[in-house]
């Protein structure tokens, strides 16, 4: 990867860190979508991501469907299997203990990941970048255009969520269901169609982030754990609930990542962001962003 | 009851002290011998499991990473210096129990999904770790050679000695487990399942004690992993993944969490199907996994064991008592 002189390499370094740091901040508003409306953390977060892009594959090469259409065909998809899980599942073990919740959740990663192991075998898959045009310089630094598309598409996820979640009466909703649900039922919130939509669109947002890394990093069937728990980091990070604490914890831990990988240890770099979600466990679990007092609220 | 329970460990001593002859009798079934001593290998990691997470409430999905400690502490030690393999297991215990108290200080003032979530990571850790130091592991390609156990100077070879082995200190493990359980201490954790701040204010010294559990499920996971060392004399990462951990709570789960004989039962059970009935299937293994956890979480949430339990006990017209805890 690095440039011809010391300057462009950590430049370099930090392009790729920032890239798959935005896609660590997808998955990360994926659990928060989710932990939002619910308190659930769901394990089988990263999977999504892996989904999203074996999906996209799928439909770009086994179904021939253009591109934009392919993506767009598996985020949809993905979301559908979001909400199986809260139907059939989540919702059949909702009186269940935390305990019971997260093996329900594991349990369900597992199959996710099994069967995508039996759909498409072992090989890692590629999808074409979104757009013409093959790698270019910049400042003696080689860009991606797709890296430009992952930033994009991340920073647009972002703002729209917090958008929705702040000013439309839906997002209203959804946050109040979270606060508390009988309260919220008795206002009128239909909280079960609500935690409905909170998987839904949590697995649409970790489909996104599956399909436009792809290009880049290839996916495999096994890639889901890894990534949940990179991602998991970042929502720890960026205090758990927090979309733009998300996003910074995200491209910190990218950035520690790829630094590490760059100057320290190839091996390595998939710990570095393990050892700060657990340091963010250990001594700060609130997260950066997140207060205190709010966190000491929750139940988790 | 007691009584009972103590007629059902009988049955099952002499059971197990026939299996290798039971075995033998069949040429089909003489393997098996070799599937029981993989299946008490891996009783000893999931009882402390189950004293972990169906008393004390806590999970963890880190049990893999400290099998692997013991497992390559053993290999290392007795492959790069020459250890005796006491020892080694000795000192592989010590060091997942220095572990344990290190990363289960923090992490066990969390609670549920943070606390599952940093024992996972932490458990990726180690494997990351087992995969890059080559020098020392041998990294993905595995490292062999590790040599049998001896006892009074002989090297313990052939399935019947290591199934006598293995199977004793498993039955030894669970005594002692639940000679625990039915302490003080076993009071205690029960308590802390139930209710973490009611324990507190009575006395009971959480913090501490999770923190003790906690450790005595490493160590045994850590012992387990010597055994399976010194047994199967090879090594590789695969064995030591997440995967591993999350069938180690599969295991508890399954037979029941809050019984020892769960952590049993499911142990034996699903060490049968994954080396045995499962080998047809070789790729669905980990569907039919997903799925089994899946549908005991969601329909049997007690676990098989006291499933059945209450069906004999409904058919009998016993009145159980109200078992204690959610599930």
């Amino acid at each position: 990867m690095g440039g011809e002189f010391f300057g462009a390499a950590w430049l370099q370094y930090a392009l790729s860190g920032v890239t798959i740091g935005a896609i660590y901040a997808l998955v990360a508003i994926g659990y928060n979508i989710i932990y939002n409306v619910t308190e659930i953390i769901n394990f089988a977060q990263g999977e999504f991501v892996m989904l999203g892009g074996l999906f996209g594959v799928f439909y770009y090469q086994t179904c021939g469907l253009p591109l934009v259409l392919a993506v767009l065909s598996a985020v949809v998809t993905v979301g559908v299997v979001g909400l199986l899980l809260e139907r059939y599942v989540i919702r059949r073990a909702r009186h269940a203990t935390v305990l019971s919740m997260i093996i329900v959740t594991i349990a369900f990663s597992i199959l996710l990941k099994g069967g995508a192991m039996l759909a498409w075998g072992k090989d890692p898959y590629r999808l074409p970048a979104f757009s013409r045009g093959g790698v270019f310089l910049w400042q003696g630094v080689a860009v991606q255009p797709q890296a430009l598309w992952v930033l994009g598409i991340s920073a647009v996820v972002v703002a729209a969520l917090t958008l929705f979640f702040r000013k439309s009466f839906y997002g209203k909703a959804m946050l109040a269901c979270a606060d508390n649900p009988s309260a919220a039922r008795l206002v009128g919130i239909p909280v079960r169609t609500m935690v409905l939509l909170s998987f839904a669109l949590s697995a649409t947002v970790g489909a996104v982030a599956g399909a436009v890394i792809c290009p880049i990093t290839l996916m495999e069937y096994d890639r889901g754990a890894l990534l949940g728990l990179k991602g998991f980091g970042a929502a720890v990070l960026g205090g758990l609930g927090q979309f733009s604490g998300a996003l910074v914890a995200g491209i910190v831990l990218g950035l520690s990542e790829s630094f590490c990988a760059g100057y320290l240890s190839s091996g390595y770099k998939d710990a570095v962001a393990l050892v700060l979600l657990l340091s963010a466990l250990f001594f700060k679990p609130e997260g950066l962003f997140g207060s205190k007092e709010a966190a000491g609220l929750k139940r988790f | 009851m007691i009584s009972r329970e103590r007629a059902a460990f009988l049955a099952l001593t002499v059971f197990l002290a026939a299996f290798p002859w039971l075995a033998g009798v069949s040429r089909s079934f003489s393997h098996y011998t070799d599937v029981m001593i993989f299946a008490g290998i891996f009783c000893v990691v999931t009882i402390g499991l189950s004293l972990l997470m169906g008393f004390a409430g806590q999970i963890s999905l880190a049990q893999a990473a400290f099998f692997g400690i013991g497992a390559y502490g053993s290999g290392i030690l007795t492959v790069h210096f020459h250890w005796n393999p006491w020892g080694a297991l000795l000192v592989g215990a010590l060091a997942a129990a220095a572990v344990a108290w290190l990363v289960g200080k923090p992490a066990l003032r969390l609670k549920g999904h943070y606390l599952a979530m940093a024992t996972l990571g932490f458990g990726v850790i180690v494997h990351i770790i087992i995969n890059e130091e080559v020098d020392w592991t041998g990294g993905p390609s595995g490292f062999g050679g590790i040599p049998s156990l001896t006892i009074a100077g002989r090297k313990l070879t052939g399935d019947v000695a290591w199934f006598y082995l293995v199977w004793g200190l498993a039955l030894l493990v669970f005594l002692f487990s639940r000679h625990v359980l039915h302490s003080r201490i076993g009071r205690a954790l029960r308590a802390i399942h139930d209710d973490e701040k009611a324990a507190e204010a009575m006395g009971v010294p959480v913090s501490t004690l999770k923190v003790q559990v906690f450790i005595y499920s490493a160590v045994l996971a850590s012992m387990a992993g010597s055994l399976y060392a010194h047994y199967v004399s090879f090594l590789s990462p695969g064995s030591f993944d997440l995967m591993w951990s999350i069938r180690f709570v599969l295991m508890v789960v399954v037979g029941g969490m809050q019984s020892l004989w769960g952590a049993l039962v499911g142990t034996v059970f699903l060490t049968f199907v994954g080396n045995e009935w499962l080998q047809v299937f070789a790729d669905f293994e980990i569907l039919v996994y997903g799925g089994l956890l899946l549908l005991i979480a969601l329909f049997v949430p007690q676990g098989l064991v006291v499933w059945l339990q209450g069906i004999v006990d409904r058919r009998h017209n016993i009145r159980e008592t109200p078992s204690d805890g959610g599930s």
